[in-house]
């Protein structure tokens, strides 16, 4: 027996409260030095030789005041070099059997830092067909986060495909395009600051 | 998968952001400096956001979801009143989420948690972690097993508690889905007096995130049970009961 569900009849989404102090308990044990029997989820994108470019991006998230978050999780989900997710709903081809697609890492408790091992992501379609830029999906959560905030990270060394980039092409204040970009230093590795406020703030995502 | 259950059909419904919570939240301070300005950027989910990693319940240990055993000594348990957590995860359409990933950490009984950044007086028990994670059944249930945690003071205003809590982060079948939360206890004076739980904008939202008594499925002589339901965002696209979930 099959029912259709009209859209009045739908459950409101749980509600979001934010991670605290001590997500690195539940998250990331292990860094937390918690004697768990698991490894840390999300530590290790590649789990062995992998197509494509290997990168680095290496960044700090930044509050109104300056001072970088030593207490955040930052959460990476993309596409492997060919444009292809490592899940469920891939549809379009399997992708690389050695990369995950997704990373987490907590940031670093003295300096803020998180670093991320990954490679360079191939470009994925828009639902209308067009191509996007290559791009990685970033969710942060911290104390003082009531709700995760999306972004993404593109890169400044793509400048043709960013702009012909679906989203980026949307946005009306160019002058914020520059929070959205990675700086490359030509040898694969990528620096990408996030600002929660203050005249860098980033662009966070409504997805 | 057929193609039209494939990814880019049909995407994800927009956040209610009038239901969750602001980012900016005065009572609650550490808000103030990390709250963005800037209206979010809305656009429609694509493959980005509508996939997401996919975890096996072959990545669990058998104690992964006990959080009375996992830390502890061979023969003993943590302290503290035992209960078993249960529920269901499920869509805006009530259709269970096979295969979500639950990760939970809480306080101890006496309401501290085992981090170095914690500083409050009550003692650690030497038989409890205090974290967890389970793999939701074809249905989308879970269960696991814990010591319900105490309340604990924090550094916001001068006499700030929070009500006893369970954090929970929750994988479904896409990115567009990510969600970290947390679980209060039917019945705990402090849910009203704490501004975490004020940064939700109604009873109904803080309704949904207390976990009620559950006596029939309580275990005799071992530990009562707490319900908790979840629900995460649904695609929009015609949707039938009998079908599952990202299948
Ligand atoms: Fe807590």
């Amino acid at each position: 027996m099959t029912r259709h569900i009209s859209p009045d009849e739908r459950l409101p989404e749980t509600p979001s409260q934010t991670a605290g102090p001590y997500v690195h308990i539940g998250c990331t044990p292990g860094f937390t030095g918690l004697s768990m029997a698991w490894p840390d989820a999300g530590a290790q994108m590649k789990t062995g030789p992998v197509k494509g470019r290997e990168i680095t991006i290496t960044g700090r998230i930044f509050d109104g005041m300056g001072a970088p978050l030593r207490d955040a999780m930052v959460e990476i989900w993309q596409a492997d070099a060919d444009g292809l997710f490592a899940a469920a709903h891939e549809a379009r081809g399997e992708a690389d059997r050695n990369f995950t697609g997704w990373g987490r890492c907590a940031t670093d408790m003295e300096t803020g830092h998180f670093r991320f091992d990954t490679v360079k992501p191939g470009p994925v379609p828009w639902p209308d067909g067009r191509l996007q830029a290559p791009h990685i999906t970033f969710w942060i959560v911290a104390r003082g986060i009531n709700i995760g905030l999306h972004t993404r990270l593109y890169f400044d060394d793509e400048p043709e495909a960013n702009a012909a980039d679906p989203i980026l092409n949307r946005i009306e204040h160019r002058d914020r395009i520059p929070t959205l970009l990675a700086r490359g230093d030509g040898a694969g590795a990528y620096t990408f600051d996030i600002h929660l406020q203050g005249p860098q703030e980033t662009i966070f995502f409504d997805i | 998968m057929s193609a039209s259950e494939g990814a880019g059909e049909g995407g994800f419904i927009p956040r209610d952001r009038r239901w969750q919570p602001d980012a900016l939240t005065p009572a609650y301070k550490t808000s103030v400096l990390r709250s963005p300005k800037a209206p979010l950027l809305s656009f429609p989910t694509s493959i980005s956001e509508e996939t997401s990693p996919v975890f096996g319940h072959d990545m669990l240990g058998p104690l992964d979801d006990d959080l009375t055993l996992n830390f502890a000594q061979d023969g003993q348990s943590a302290i503290g009143p035992r209960i078993v957590v249960q529920g269901r995860v499920q869509d805006e359409y009530g259709r269970g989420i096979a295969g979500a990933l639950l990760e939970i950490w809480q306080a101890n009984a006496g309401g501290r948690y085992r981090h170095v950044k914690e500083g409050y007086i009550a003692p650690l028990d030497p038989n409890f972690g205090g974290c967890g994670r389970v793999i939701t059944d074809d249905d989308g249930r879970y269960t696991f097993r814990t010591i319900q945690p105490g309340p604990y003071p924090w550094p916001n205003g001068p006499n700030d508690w929070r009500p006893a809590h369970i954090h929970f982060s929750i994988f479904g079948h896409a990115f567009a889905q990510r969600l970290i939360t947390q679980m209060y206890f039917e019945g705990d004076p402090h849910i009203p007096l704490c501004p975490i739980v004020g940064s939700l904008n109604s009873p109904a939202a803080v309704d949904a995130l207390t976990a009620r008594l559950d006596m029939a499925q309580t275990i005799p002589m071992d530990a009562r049970a707490y319900r908790f339901d979840i629900v995460l965002r649904g695609r929009r696209q015609s949707i039938f009961e009998n079908r599952p979930e990202g299948m």
